[in-house]
């Protein structure tokens, strides 16, 4: 064959199948949203879900997997910073680094199941804090930590040397440096990162199902005093989330309009992985835009 | 300039920290309330007359996820007669609720099959521990794909089917197709309830078979495969699927009752020990004639009330005539 | 901070710490024999006399994460070439996008697409009930084709601009020059993302626990049911007690996997040291 017939066949070759995820991926999102948008409503968002009647909705999973995720953030966030920045700034290159650089791989290449099962071991029996929505936010908190902490140090990382070498030139202290020079450049990144893991956390099914239970008992929505346990915001209660209601409703649901249900559910959880890969470009932009308009007006 | 950048850096900074400090709260509050519940239900019992509404405290049970509608069902009715009272139900599985209720982490452990079953061997001192409470019964009938062309099989027919000498439906009278068994894995209650019930053996798994754990996927599953054969609840019995006659016998609510029907099975709700007052007007509930008559929860969400079974079976499966 | 650094150490250690002791002891109990649970090809833990051989799970793991890796890695590595070398500027605009968005997309969604579509699909195109090793794999192979992407294209874009251009100098076709310089060079770190995706393939549970049938067996074809370890664990779990044999043998099947995770990172490791040679 001539080099240049056998040149355009691979050109050909390669933009076929690349094109092919293209069509992969939107063939996914207009299966899943075509199958399930038309189940969706503001009552399906908001109402209970019914056990054997149609009609159910998947109004309290929706709002624990929010909730969920927020405590999640809430536990992964400083701690992720922390000890992102310490990798990046404080700790000296050596053996013990390497060594926490490769524990961070392993710890965010663990299968979810793997984390699951620790979660159950650990926090639900050992720590008998039973099927709770704590419990599942601490086994989230096992594998979105060491992504943020990935995510922060990366960040510091790509902050140009200059910056910093003039702060020191400044006379400023270390902390100072960390605080008011490294974190605003790398804040951007470190955000979109933030966000794009929250989309993870949001989808999670296998290690919640061990952890944050597959029920949901009767929640008030009125009743917002944390330490009552038909109250929403009660850590202690078990939680479904809408991962793990899919899950739940596909294999044992008896309401007969469970497939339904099932693809509303997988809608709803598909648009909101979409809204958290906008929200991260969005902010990201914005953030960097705002950090930076100083910069180049003085 | 400089300033509004320090001012959005605070910002972001202050936030983080005041989040941290809230969830610090949140947790320690909540960790000494959640303490403070279990703690109350222990010493409150004690003290609680029965007379009904001013009863109190927490109940946690876990297990079964095919007895966990109805419990949760009946545990709202419950509750709301009971103000006081806070019951929390949760799934797992027949074998977490048996561990969980052995090991005294929660106060009512569901199952499908009897304590006997799975505490075994080493085990079995924690079974004796454990006390019955029978709520329900799930009985269980042999389905296949529409096209299967059979309307009845006997006992031995559905065992050379499970054991693999039957491969072809024409061999048991129905049409000239392959068979295809969506069995459920070994370790699940509903697979020992046929396997003793209507097999009276247990079976090994055949190279091919097709395993769920869940009745929504196997009915799936029956339904579009050609010359498929499983077992399923009868709540789940739709007109998706073809449901046969055992030796000739209906398997109807009815039959299951007069005990013609024969495989079917307890839905086993375990306490560690005689009940506690709150733990036992919840159960007294669950088989009152409220809960388990004609119109009651039991009924409505397909399963057979027990206070209406004629006939009784102990652990190794005896049979008797109430 | 020192402090957050300190807490990771001590989670992975907990973590390897109780999964390990849970998992050794269907071993020190004497139940099972260490060769016995990963040769054996026996698995009914409910028969009178009990046989714990997990070889069919383990096989199929390995099975289902090796087809998806062969599914992925050609359509990853022909994207991450589209995106740096075909079209470099609108490619990466188009797929970098659809990448982000394939990586988010949940598992339980896979499944559950994996079973509504590609199931049926299979039982009407090739023998078998549709449900089996090769629909577990397709599915898997859709999930990892982010990550593959995404590295490999890392890959590819920090490559000096002055191999590439030396090749073109020499009258090098396109063609000739990705097959010839950018692949050859840029291999070690492909395989990276190859063995990152196949991490996360071994360790999916729910996807392809919907789609790939459970039977306990070494499949003997493509389109027939199979297991995995993590397909046995989510279905076995929670209908075992806690301590009994059943349940220790499942845990040294979570043992596996996470013993695999450790050969997973270390081959990238040394991908990744070959890499900087």
């Amino acid at each position: 064959m001539k080099p240049r017939t056998a040149d355009k066949i691979a050109t050909a070759l390669i933009v076929f199948f690349a094109l092919l995820i293209v069509a992969i991926l939107v063939g996914l999102l207009g299966y899943i949203l075509i199958r399930g948008l038309n189940h969706i409503s503001w009552d399906f968002l908001t109402s209970a879900p019914q056990k054997i009647r149609a009609g159910g909705g998947v109004g309290p999973q929706l709002f624990n997997s929010i909730y969920l995720l927020v405590l999640t953030l809430i536990i992964t966030v400083p701690l992720g910073l922390g000890a992102g920045i310490f990798m990046a700034e404080y700790a000296r290159p050596g053996k013990l680094t390497n060594f926490i650089r490769l524990i961070v791989e392993v710890l965010s290449s663990f299968p979810s199941i793997v984390v699951g099962l620790f979660g159950l071991l650990l926090i639900v029996n050992t720590f008998n804090l039973g099927f709770s929505l704590v419990s599942g936010a601490l086994a989230l908190t096992f594998f979105n930590l060491p992504l943020m902490v990935r995510i922060t140090e990366q960040a510091f990382r790509t902050v140009p040397k200059q910056q910093k070498e003039a702060g020191f030139a400044l006379g400023l202290s270390k902390w100072k440096i960390v605080t008011t020079v490294l974190l605003p450049v790398a804040l951007p990144t470190i955000i979109t990162g933030t966000i794009l893991s929250a989309g993870r956390v949001f989808g999670e099914a296998a290690a919640l199902m061990f952890t944050a239970g597959m029920s949901s008992p009767r929640l008030d929505f009125t009743n917002w005093n944390p330490a009552s346990a038909t109250s929403p915001l009660n850590p202690f209660r078990p939680a479904e989330t809408l991962a793990v209601h899919i899950w739940k409703v596909n294999s044992e649901g008896l309401a007969p309009d469970a497939i339904q249900i099932a693809a509303g559910a997988s809608a709803v959880l598909v648009i909101t992985v979409l809204i958290f890969n906008l929200a991260a470009r969005y902010f990201g932009r914005l953030i960097y835009r705002k950090l930076t308009a100083s910069k180049r007006m003085s | 300039m400089q300033f509004r950048k320090t001012w959005v850096m605070a910002l972001a900074l202050t936030s983080v920290v005041a989040l941290s400090a809230c969830g610090n709260n949140n947790g320690g509050n909540n960790a000494a309330t959640n303490n403070g519940g279990k703690n109350a239900a222990a010493t409150n019992a004690p003290t609680e007359t029965s007379s009904g509404t001013d009863l109190s405290g927490s109940i946690l049970a876990s297990g079964s996820t095919a007895l966990q509608p109805l419990v949760e069902q009946v545990a709202e009715k419950f509750m709301k007669t009971n103000k006081g009272v806070d019951i929390q139900v949760q799934g797992g599985g027949s074998g977490t609720g048996l561990t969980q209720v052995a090991e005294k982490q929660v106060d009512i452990g569901n199952s499908d099959v009897f304590a006997q079953e799975k505490l075994k061997d080493a085990d079995a001192e924690k079974a004796k521990a454990l006390v019955d409470h029978q709520v329900a019964v799930v009985a269980i009938a042999a389905v296949t794909h529409k096209d299967a062309g059979v309307d009845t099989l006997t006992k031995q027919q559905l065992v050379d089917i499970f054991t693999g000498k039957v491969t072809n439906w024409k061999e048991v009278g129905g049409a000239d197709q392959k068979i295809q068994i969506i069995n459920r894995p070994s370790s699940s209650g509903t697979r020992a309830t046929f396997e003793n019930f209507a097999l009276g053996t247990k079976t090994e798994d055949l190279q091919g078979s097709i395993q769920e754990d869940s009745s929504g996927t196997v009915k799936k599953m029956i339904g579009e495969t050609p010359g498929a054969i499983g077992y399923l609840a009868l709540s789940y019995l739709d007109d998706s699927v073809k449901t046969l006659k055992y030796d000739g016998v209906e398997p109807s609510v009815d039959n299951v009752i007069t005990g013609k029907y024969p495989v079917w099975a307890y839905e086993h709700m375990y306490t560690n020990g005689e009940p506690t007052e709150v733990v036992k007007a919840f159960l007294d509930y669950m088989v009152s004639d409220e809960v388990q008559n004609e119109n009651g929860d039991v009924v409505e969400l397909g399963y057979i009330p027990a206070v209406k079974m004629q006939v009784s079976r102990d652990v190794a499966g005896k049979v008797t005539t109430k | 901070m020192s402090f957050c650094v300190l807490l990771l150490i001590v989670i992975i250690i907990s973590m390897v710490y109780f999964v390990a002791s849970k998992g050794i002891s269907t071993f020190t109990s004497g139940d099972v024999k260490v060769s016995e649970f990963l040769f054996g090809t026996k698995w009914s833990p409910e028969a009178d006399t009990p046989s714990y051989g997990a070889f069919p799970f383990i096989a199929g793991s390995f099975l289902v994460t090796l087809i998806a890796a062969l599914i992925a890695s050609p359509l990853s590595i022909c994207a991450a070439l589209f995106m740096t070398e075909i079209v470099p500027g609108w490619g990466k605009k188009l797929l970098q996008p659809v990448i982000e968005l394939l990586s988010g997309i949940p598992s339980v969604v896979y499944g559950f697409v994996g079973l509504s579509v590609i199931v049926p699909f299979l039982r009407n195109t090739f023998p078998g009930q549709g449900i089996g090793v090769a629909a577990g794999a397709l599915v898997l192979s859709v999930m990892i084709l982010p990550t593959i992407t995404s590295v490999a294209a890392d890959a590819l874009a920090s490559l000096p601009q002055n191999l590439k251009e030396s090749s073109f100098a020499l009258g090098a076709t396109r063609w000739q020059t990705i097959a010839r310089v950018i692949l050859p060079t840029t291999f070690p770190a492909i395989m990276t993302g190859v063995v990152l995706g196949m991490a996360r393939a071994f360790g999916e549970a729910l996807a392809v626990q919907m789609v790939i049938g459970n039977a306990p067996f070494v499949p003997r074809s493509l389109f027939e049911s199979a297991s995995t370890l993590t397909s046995v664990i989510t279905l076995s779990m929670g209908n075992t007690t806690m301590g009994s044999p059943q349940n220790n043998a499942l845990w040294s099947m979570a043992l596996v996997l996470m013993l695999m995770t450790f050969v997973f990172v270390l081959l990238v490791r040394m991908l990744e040291r070959r890499n900087k040679i």
